[in-house]
């Protein structure tokens, strides 16, 4: 077992990319996430690896497509309005079917927004973000750790499906440090018969695109596109349950949002208030199926969310509505306090027991 | 046992850096800890703080939005954080750089002219170590052994001319 | 006996482009490059949004249909991860000039060792015939109809000019497929923009100047005289950049 470093969590996503075998990077300055930048800077030239700080986040997404289009791992990392501008690229690696690593360490918006943590690209992540119909896998880490463990299984995940993955963090989780324990990976790139590494005259020519002009063809490659998804949908959504085994009523939150709702869980039970927590690691594929299997236990569910009321939404999704759901949360760079949450977990739960 | 400190001053005091400190002294002693950062334009030339959390169970939120411990290196760190600290609390104060006193009675207050101390050990730059000593001997969040494997975490190879003095601030502060 | 064979780096696929247009030639000629230096298996080549949009399938390598404009920023992602292959770009004039502006100029200051197929007709063509970033001043198109004003629509961008400004780019030229002369010249630029990546010298760009008959709404015949008449006038044929020859001759 390797010794526990600590790092932020910027750091932990960077370092853990260059364990799972990626070499190239391709990213342009925005805050809070600068940090996995320029620790790129400074290891990939070491490794035999790549860095490239692109003219914009456009060009870097667009450069993260030639190479996902070899079939070597490849990823990109920006903050919120940057992302915004790399869906067009988004859309095309996942309109030609190519695994690549997507970071977005949440900031406030919309617009320039602010720089302070925030979970208002909800929406974005999970639902597509560019044109067109198409999912990201999307992570959402709790801890340094996770911000590492969660960069390599995007990269597993991506490959496997053949989808993009997205790594959805914050502010918080981007520049706070934990210690952080870097596993080794096992990588051995695999061959693979899509990829365009030249012909060597040996095969016909591999072509990536997602250009389809033929209405007939497009609406078979969608098709068959969801036919993946369904089973991502089926066997890659994760969660993290605390506290459920006898609750009556459940937070969800996730990332930095529930770290902060554990606390207040905690302190919901000394207070004799039987509430727990399901925390989605995987925004999408969504965990469906825990939900609905809470709601037929619990009296009501909690979204806690740095947003508007994003996620809130699946959770009435994922529960069919069939017990209320309340949102609680801050917004614009600010972070719900535990006490915050205490107080509308009293609030549903109709006041201390 | 968990102490959730928050240390603020001005940008240039090594506040973050302090931190940091803290955080690895935990972690060598096998304690769960976190280290949070504001961030931003605050950060050149304005106020700097960062939330450190050590403890004996695993971390929920890393966030100190109420310290137990509040070190405050300068005055409008004391004014901003001053109300929040729990009652039961510690203030640290850097009483070179802050005339006034803790006004709050249900905490213990120390008051350590650290600024000054640092100079006149001949290292201006190392007030926030001499305030490490200090908390270290007060608060018991973590232990004054081995100070050598915390600091050698934080000191690069490139600054390791600055070992020696970082380790007599400590002592300076501890000593006070 | 033959005289006269297709590149074997096209394939067989039937070219979708309006009689008389002369991207079938430049299609030749950049196959016929890669035949002539023997690299078909290890060249990726970068399509582009706009009339080449297909190029995919005509080119007998590995191709990728990249986003409107970014096909360097592709080729940059290519390049970078494979340096022993050779990836070229092949982009129109509203591809590269107007929407992909920052990818060109920028694949240029690093000296990205890439080459860039520049096909300038003066005209979207795809789309219907608007006006492109080259279009000349006066030029009728659909959304100039009353001729391009440069008081309003500003003035053609002058790409192989631009980019020889920069310091970084190896080798800059502009050619015209109008006549067999002006075919012969483009033949040797692109080859040699082929043999500068093979020989890691860098960015290598050849200007294409081009015709649409379609969209100008001339015969083929009238398209080539247009092109002598006024697109090489305003858009002179030439070298605009050479750095080893310069280094060379200094």
């Amino acid at each position: 077992m390797a010794d526990k470093v600590l790092m932020k969590g910027n750091e932990a996503i960077a370092e853990a990319a260059i364990k799972a075998g990626c070499r190239h990077y391709f990213g342009y300055p925005i805050t809070p996430q600068t940090e996995i930048a320029a620790y790129m800077a400074k290891r990939m030239p070491k490794i035999g690896g790549v860095f490239l700080q692109a003219e914009s986040e456009i060009s870097a997404i667009n450069m993260v497509y030639g190479v996902a289009g070899t079939g070597m791992r490849v990823m990109t990392s920006s903050s919120s309005p940057g992302v915004s501008l790399k869906q067009e690229g988004i859309s095309y690696i996942a309109g030609a079917d190519l695994p690549a690593l997507i970071v977005n360490v949440q900031r406030g918006g919309p617009g320039l927004g602010g720089i302070q943590p925030s979970q208002s690209d909800y929406f974005q992540a999970t639902k597509g973000g560019g044109h067109g119909d198409y999912h990201l896998i999307v992570l959402a880490p709790a801890s340094v750790q996770e911000m590492a463990d969660m960069t390599i299984l995007s990269f597993e995940l991506a490959e496997k499906y053949r989808v993009p993955a997205m790594l959805l963090a914050d502010g918080t989780m981007g520049q706070m440090m934990e210690p952080v324990e870097l596993p080794e990976v096992d990588y051995k790139p695999t061959e693979k018969d899509w990829t365009v590494t030249g012909t060597q005259m040996k095969r016909k020519h591999n072509i990536v695109n997602s250009l389809y002009l033929l209405p007939e063809e497009l609406e078979k490659t969608n098709i068959e596109r969801f036919e993946r998804y369904k089973a991502i949908e089926e066997n890659e959504a994760r969660y993290e349950s605390f506290m459920m085994e006898d609750a009556e009523y459940c937070v969800v939150a996730f990332g930095i949002a529930s770290r902060v709702s554990k606390n207040a869980v905690i302190a919901a039970r000394n207070m004799g208030i039987k509430v727990g927590m399901i925390r989605p690691i995987t925004l999408w594929p969504f965990p469906k199926k825990p939900l609905a299997e809470a709601a037929e236990k619990v009296k009501g569910f909690l979204s806690v969310e740095l947003s508007m009321g994003q996620m809130i939404e699946d959770v009435k999704l994922a529960t069919e509505c069939k017990k209320p759901v309340e949102l609680c949360n801050r917004v614009g760079g600010m972070i719900p306090t535990p006490e915050q949450v205490l107080e509308a977990i009293k609030k549903m739960a109709g006041g201390e027991k | 046992m968990t102490t959730n400190t928050l240390i603020a001053g001005f940008g240039g005091q090594g506040v973050l850096f302090a931190g940091k400190f803290m955080a690895y002294k935990g972690m060598l002693e096998g304690k769960e800890i976190s280290w949070l950062p504001s961030y931003g334009p605050e950060m050149r030339g304005g106020t700097a703080n960062c939330s450190v959390i050590l403890s004996d169970e695993p971390i929920g939120s890393p966030i100190v939005s109420n310290p137990d411990v509040l070190i405050a290196m300068n005055l409008p760190s004391l004014d901003k954080y001053e109300d929040l600290v729990v009652p039961g609390g510690m203030i640290f104060v850097d009483s070179t750089l802050i005339e006034r006193k803790v006004e709050r009675t249900d905490v213990k207050v120390f008051y350590i002219p650290t600024t000054k101390l640092a100079q006149e050990i001949g290292a201006p730059t190392l007030a926030n170590m001499i305030m490490m000593g200090k908390f270290i001997k007060e608060s018991g969040a973590v232990t004054h052994d081995d100070m050598e494997a915390a600091l050698s975490k934080v000191v690069s190879a490139k600054r390791a001319d600055m070992f020696e003095i970082n380790l007599k601030a400590i002592d300076t502060g501890y000593n006070y | 006996m033959v005289v006269f064979e297709k590149p074997k780096s096209l394939t067989d696929a039937e070219l979708h482009y309006c009689p008389g247009c002369t991207h079938g030639i430049i299609h030749r000629l950049v196959a016929q490059a890669i035949d002539d230096l023997g690299i078909e298996g290890k060249t990726i080549g970068v399509a582009p949004v706009g009339c080449a949009v297909m190029a995919y399938n005509y080119f007998a390598c590995d191709m990728v249909e990249a986003a409107h404009g970014r096909a360097p920023a592709v080729a940059t992602g290519l390049k970078r991860a494979m340096p022993e292959n050779v990836i070229f770009t092949y982009q129109g004039d509203g591809d590269l000039a107007s929407i992909g502006m920052a990818e060109t100029v920028h694949a240029a200051t690093r000296n990205e060792n890439i080459t860039i197929i520049f096909v300038n007709n003066a005209i979207y063509g795809m789309t219907g015939g608007q006006m492109a970033p080259t279009s000349l001043p006066g030029q009728v198109t659909q959304t100039s109809p009353y001729g391009r004003d440069v008081s309003t629509a500003g003035y053609p961008v002058k790409v192989s000019e631009m980019l020889s400004t920069l310091d970084g780019p190896e080798f800059i030229a502009r050619v015209a497929v109008n006549n067999i002369k002006n075919i012969k010249e483009a033949q040797k630029a692109i080859k040699k923009a082929f043999e500068n990546q093979i020989n890691n010298k860098g960015f290598s760009l050849v200007e294409v100047v081009s015709t649409c008959p379609t969209n100008w709404g001339m015969t083929p015949v009238d398209a080539l005289k247009w092109v002598d008449e006024k697109m090489i006038p305003y858009y002179p044929l030439g070298v605009y950049k050479d750095r080893s020859a310069t280094k060379e001759a200094e």
